[in-house]
């Protein structure tokens, strides 16, 4: 009876899964293996902030239609303020303004981006455009003595432009440099400083910010490069390597020395970026040009939502995957671990330490807490407050981890924080439970047990391809569901106990 | 390997997977487990019934009562404390005497008063108890083993397992602590576990960490052949356990009192299957052999002849 529901279920799921996985995959064309590089990105920009009493007005600087890049499907999600998108001098801000809100606010400005090479008609930067720096005093005078050094060891535009920046990049940078930029300046206020002194020297250059296109990332930092007028076009500079042109992967979000976003009446304004590629660019193009009408699906799966949570799905959807790894090495193959999905979470973890840090964290942490543990024995403390304890070091214990591997420029170290603390504290107490009751080796036999679980929920969560398959394809998930249930009545000998039994087959059993 | 897994198959040894799914799944409710999972709650259904049980000296329920356990162990100069959700036979300290104002546990390691109640302390805190959930101490009746055992078995106190399926005594054992098991009766820490013929009460050859033996490791006496006084009443006492829980499979751990007889320790509802290595016997043909004629036994009599006919050595 039950056996038979569970097959009728287990079918019905496999078929759903199936079904969905086949239409996806060969009718609307989703891409079974990911692709190296795309020419459709989905870029985001998450503006929040706190609301005042006064009337809101935020506006922020969105990117434009350039040489290598088409914007298309650009949204603002905003509900309840006014929307305006305004170009002043080829630079394109959206404004967003409301008179009264409350509390905590977030929004959305959310585009596609096409990679594509295309001619743009360049007009000549007015001459008027030029605008000479304030510079006063000392002040003038080291940028001048800057400027006609460099004209000096140049034959043209190019030559003065990567003078500069050879000079504000150099290791013991001369005191007219420090005096402008100060000490260990940031690239945002180098390239601001050479606009400024290219101006004095009669060239047209401007700053330029932006990002680079990169797969699932979150938190998207800003690269600053320059732009200078020379020979009829835009020619760019990285201020970093003080080379001529930069990747292809850069996309100019915005021009000019003002900030990103200008607000009144904000508190706390914060953009987060976050940059995905477009997983299906046959859908999405179908899509764009209406040849294909957006189908019903597509409404409704991960990709409708905001870029910066699909990241976080990604992660999460590989989360089954590792559980459904230990109900196997639970259940058919018979191995005992601290905790049922302690290993899977430490394999999340793994995941930003990545492993051989990781093991070495884990290890680390669960050996002195376990220590620690121990001692608190003698101490004879009550269990909630003994674990409250435990759980203290162990966040101390992290705390320290980090700050002892970022002064040995050990970075790995810094993401020790992402171990989940609570479980931990958990796993010290079980196994020090274990370690008073079953003795040391049974102990550290688990712990190992443990840990080799967790690495290979590891080897398992971090396979690309796997990745890129319950992402695309969340339907996945059904059928895994359907593997988990019919696993669900398993019944058979666990691998495990074939040896545990062994001896019973040395003999004759008479029943 | 699949060699070995084929032949446990066709003993028929029962895995936790298929005993889970097949039999403790299915015969015993959840909103049973907790009259098995108490030992209080154990105790008192088993009173109820007429089934002995060791004498219950006190109980501690809160930390403010630990300092009230001289009130109870005070007149009493051996006694046990064992947490009353513990499992697997975790958690129980014996002591057998005192010296001067300290406590003497059965191994000989003196006790401070305020070790006990730190022991006590931990018990309430659930440290033994599952899934960690507060619990309560008892402190009971320390069992005189009897003398059959003396001489096969070191310090603890041996028990007497019985799986009963559906009224009917399936198989048992008897499980010895050695120096190994710390006088534990847990095959896991080392003890010795003998099986039993269920026709007549008379110890099998005995397994010792997955190895059969017919010797107590310790001192080489002989467990096999050791004849168990009052069989038929620690079946009868076994046998009734299905209906006093309403669990259809349970692992009922008795014990022999040398003055007051067998003794209902406590109620599993997910017996082990070491017993299976014990007996050198799986167990799931016995089991299926109940199921199928489970109609045909209405009371405790037929229930206890039908074991001692069918699951005989």
């Amino acid at each position: 009876m039950t056996k038979r529901h569970l097959t009728y279920l287990t079918l019905v799921l496999v078929f759903i899964g199936l079904a969905v996985f086949l239409y996806k995959a060969v009718v609307l064309d989703f891409p079974l293996v990911s692709r190296a590089r795309s020419d459709i990105w989905h870029i985001e920009a998450h503006l929040s902030f706190v609301s005042g009493k006064d009337p809101i007005k935020v506006s922020m600087h969105i990117p434009r239609n350039s040489r290598q890049f088409a914007l298309v499907n650009e949204n603002f999600i905003s509900r309840g303020y006014g929307v305006n998108v305004a170009t002043e001098d080829g630079k394109r801000r959206v404004h967003w303004s409301i008179r009264s809100v409350k509390g905590a606010q977030n929004l959305y400005y959310r585009a596609s981006v096409r990679r594509m090479n295309r001619d743009v008609l360049i007009q000549r930067p007015e001459k008027s455009g030029l605008k000479e720096p304030e510079f006063n005093g000392a002040y003038r005078e080291a940028s001048e003595t800057l400027v006609s050094e460099a004209r000096a060891k140049s034959a043209d535009v190019e030559g003065i432009v990567l003078e500069l920046l050879r000079h504000f990049n150099a290791p013991q940078p001369d005191d007219n440099v420090t005096l402008l930029l100060g000490k260990k300046a940031s690239v945002q206020k180098k390239v601001d400083l050479t606009v400024q002194l290219l101006a004095l020297a009669g060239i047209h250059a401007r700053s330029v910010h932006g990002i680079r296109l990169e797969d699932q990332k979150r938190n998207a930092p800003m690269f600053h490069w320059l732009e200078v007028y020379d020979q009829k076009q835009w020619l760019s500079y990285d201020p970093l390597t003080a080379k001529p042109g930069i990747s292809e992967d850069y996309l100019a979000w915005w021009r000019g020395m003002e900030p990103l976003v200008l607000s009144q009446g904000v508190k706390s304004p914060l953009v987060n970026l976050s940059i995905a590629r477009s997983e299906m660019p046959a859908v999405q193009a179908a899509l764009e040009t209406g040849e294909l009408k957006k189908p019903f699906l597509l409404n409704f799966s991960l990709l409708s939502l905001p870029v910066e949570t699909q990241a976080v799905y990604h992660v999460i959807l590989l989360v089954p995957v590792g559980v459904f790894l230990l109900v196997i090495l639970r259940n058919v193959i018979g191995i005992r671990t601290f905790g049922t999905f302690m290993p899977v979470l430490i394999a999340l973890a793994f995941r930003e330490t990545h492993l051989l840090w990781g093991v070495i964290f884990f290890t680390a942490l669960i050996a002195i807490g376990l220590v620690i543990r121990l001692y608190l024995a003698h101490l004879k403390l009550l269990v909630v407050p003994r674990l409250a304890a435990v759980l203290i070091v162990v966040i101390g214990l992290m705390a320290l981890f980090s700050i002892l591997t970022h002064k040995l420029g050990l970075e790995r170290g810094l993401s020790v924080a992402l171990f989940p603390m609570v479980i931990l504290t958990m796993t010290i107490e079980r196994m020090s439970v274990v370690w008073e009751e079953l003795g040391a080796l049974e102990t550290l036999k688990q712990g190992a047990w443990s840990l080799a679980a967790a690495m290979l929920a590891y080897v398992v969560m971090t396979i690309g391809y796997l990745e890129h398959l319950v992402s695309v394809f969340p339907e996945l998930l059904l059928l895994l569901l359907a593997a988990t249930l019919w696993l669900g009545r398993y019944t058979g000998l666990r691998l495990l106990e074939l040896p545990r039994f062994k001896s019973m087959t040395e003999i004759k059993s008479d029943v | 390997m699949f060699s070995v897994k084929r032949q446990l198959n066709k003993i028929g040894v029962l895995g936790i997977n298929r005993r889970n799914a097949e039999f403790t799944l299915k015969y015993n409710s959840r909103n049973r487990y907790p009259l098995v999972d108490d030992k209080l709650l154990t105790k008192k259904l088993a009173q109820k019934a007429g089934i002995a049980v060791p004498k219950l000296y006190g109980v501690i329920e809160t930390e403010y009562q630990v300092r009230q356990l001289d009130a109870v162990i005070q007149s009493h100069t051996d006694f046990a404390i064992k947490p009353s959700r513990g499992s697997g036979g975790n958690g129980i300290l014996v002591i057998a005497g005192r010296s001067r104002d300290m406590y003497r546990k059965v191994d000989g390691v003196l006790l401070t008063r305020e070790e006990i109640g730190y022991y006590v302390s931990n018990i309430i805190s659930g440290i033994y108890s599952l899934g960690g959930q507060p619990d309560k101490a008892l402190i009971e009746y320390r069992v005189q083993f009897d003398p059959v055992f003396e001489t096969i078995s070191h310090q603890g106190v041996p028990d007497i397992r019985v799986i009963v399926f559906l009224g009917v005594p399936v198989m048992s054992m008897v499980r010895l602590p050695t120096r190994m098991s710390g006088g534990k009766a847990n095959l896991h820490q080392g003890a010795l576990g003998a099986g039993i013929d269920m026709a007549t009460g008379t110890t099998l050859s005995a397994v010792w960490r997955n190895t059969i033996v017919n010797e107590h490791p310790d001192n080489g006496n002989p467990v096999a052949g050791v004849k168990i006084p009052s069989w038929n009443t620690l079946l009868k006492i076994a046998a009734q356990c299905n209906e006093l829980t309403g669990l259809g499979y349970v692992g009922v751990d008795l014990v022999l009192d040398k003055d007051k007889g067998p003794l209902l320790l406590e109620i599993n509802a997910r017996p082990g299957l070491n017993i299976q290595i014990a007996n050198r016997a799986g167990l799931l043909p016995r089991l299926q052999f109940v199921e199928q004629h489970k109609q045909e036994l209405s009371n405790i009599e037929d229930r206890i002849a039908f074991s001692k006919q069918h699951f005989r050595a």
